[in-house]
């Protein structure tokens, strides 16, 4: 049996964990705790270690989808889960422009432990306060060759396209290095 | 944290309101107690405003990593300042000011076991090589940026000397602290801000391939010159600050700037050894096709979720 993984990852309450939700065939393992700082409490739990998701391909192969906590205190969990990922995904919330510092500071984080593809999520795009994606570009700093792709991780739709895009990315980038 | 509440009230005098009267009464405290602590517990711009709202005079002595710092205080008011690994001589700071040579600072190193530095500043008004106020400006900028400096800091034991004068032979001011703890509050936000943007110095910038700005337009400081010489993906961010002299503050500061204007970005130090790239743990990594294949497998089955 092979497996391979692909990591979730951004800043706290971006939806990494709602995402996993949407397309795992288990019950996403959670390892969440109740959220004590005052700073933070936009939700009821939070991820403290990480989320774990499946999606069984085949009867050899299985995809991992790991989500990393989003608050910076437990950040010393990135560089574990991100060991032998496949590539991975940075969930922005498009509602909260106090955040993108962090996600643009978490995407180079991730890059600097493994130069695999990635794109960004551009997280509750279905809500009114939303922001535009070329804006969110400019804001995050992205080079116009970053997929920066909108995303409802409550939808199952959504996610698929998201997890696909990246796995283009990942064949795109094993043409070019023919 | 060995700090004593009581000390709020060591002031000569205290006040407290007297709901009856509908006024302020002053009120004298008897017992003296030590100002002692932490940084991490009691910040700078707390201790600077406790010192000015009582009017206190004595002496803040900080002792930070490897660098202690005294600053005096007379009835509130910055009085004098010296950091300890630092030559604090008057004829140190003209120099660092460029208000004299290097030549007048031998000049004057080679008298200096005669002259204190009251006097090296009365002979150099005489002489009409500077004037009073000349002195006293580069003197007040030299305690300022070194009581400024201290508001960066996030550790460090302090301890308030009541009644610890300045040393009698240094030349004294008279500065009032309010206008020091605003701006010292605003460089401690943008310190924060910067070690956000920038959390190490250990990391590399290299020149953006295609800059965001037009390169004619900008105009570079001394120092931005002085950072631009060295950028490469070979130096550090720390070994620039280390060659240009910079100190962290003045370096991410610089480099922010930079990174800002679209002429420069972040790339990860060849100095540094990068992880292994990890794709290969996760993929057959013998045939390329194999490889292809994997992760056609994976489109195919999140296609059909």
């Amino acid at each position: 049996m092979q497996t391979v993984k692909m990591v979730v990852t951004g800043p706290f309450n971006a939806g990494k964990t709602e995402f996993i939700r949407s397309v795992s065939e288990i019950d996403v393992v959670s390892t969440e705790r109740k959220i004590t700082s005052k700073a933070e409490k936009v939700k009821a739990s939070t991820t403290v270690a990480m989320d774990f998701g499946r999606i069984s391909v085949d009867k050899d192969l299985v995809l991992y989808l790991f989500g990393t906590p989003g608050q910076k205190r437990f950040d010393f969990m990135w560089e574990i889960l991100s060991e032998g990922m496949l590539g991975f995904i940075v969930m922005v919330d498009s509602t909260r422009p106090e955040t993108f510092r962090e996600a643009r500071s978490i995407l180079e984080t991730f890059r600097a432990y493994a130069p695999t593809p990635y794109v960004v999520a551009a997280n509750k795009q279905d809500l009114k306060d939303a922001w535009d994606l070329e804006d969110m570009r400019i804001a995050l700093r992205l080079d116009k060759k970053v997929k920066l792709l909108p995303c409802v991780a409550s939808q199952k739709k959504s996610v698929k396209t998201i997890l696909l895009e990246l796995l283009y990315s990942i064949l795109e980038e094993m043409d070019a290095a023919k | 944290m060995v700090f004593y509440t009581s000390i709020l009230f060591d002031a000569p005098h205290a006040t407290k309101y007297n709901a009856q009267l509908g006024v302020y009464s002053r009120i004298r405290y008897e017992s003296v107690m030590a100002l002692k602590g932490n940084l991490r517990d009691f910040t700078i711009s707390q201790l600077l405003n406790l010192i000015n709202i009582a009017n206190k005079s004595g002496t803040l002595v900080v002792d930070g990593s490897g660098e202690t710092v005294s600053v005096s205080f007379r009835q509130g008011k910055l009085a004098y300042a010296q950091k300890s690994q630092e030559d604090n001589s008057l004829a140190a700071i003209l120099y660092r000011a460029k208000k004299i040579n290097s030549n007048q600072l031998q000049s004057i190193k080679m008298r200096g076991n005669q002259m204190n530095d009251k006097q090296l500043g009365l002979m150099l008004i005489n002489a009409n090589y500077l004037t009073q106020k000349e002195i006293l400006v580069c003197l007040q900028t030299h305690y300022i940026n070194l009581l400024s400096g201290l508001f960066t800091w996030n550790e460090g034991n302090f301890k308030f000397e009541n009644d610890m004068p300045p040393p009698s032979d240094k030349i004294t001011v008279h500065i009032g602290l309010e206008n020091i703890i605003m701006e010292g509050t605003r460089r401690v936000k943008e310190w924060e801000h910067l070690q956000d943007e920038i959390p190490s110095l250990e990391i590399a910038l290299k020149f953006a391939d295609r800059p965001g700005t037009n390169i004619k337009n900008i105009s570079l400081s001394v120092d931005e010159w002085r950072v631009v010489k060295y950028i490469s993906p070979k130096n550090t961010l720390t070994q620039i600050a280390r060659a240009a002299q910079l100190d962290d503050m003045q370096m991410r500061r610089i480099a922010y700037g930079l990174i800002q204007a679209g002429l420069v970005e972040f790339v990860r130090s060849q100095g540094v050894t990068a992880r292994p790239t990890s794709i290969s743990m996760s993929i057959p990594a013998a045939n390329k096709e194999e490889q292809k294949s994997l992760i056609n497998r994976l489109i195919t089955r999140i296609r059909s979720l």
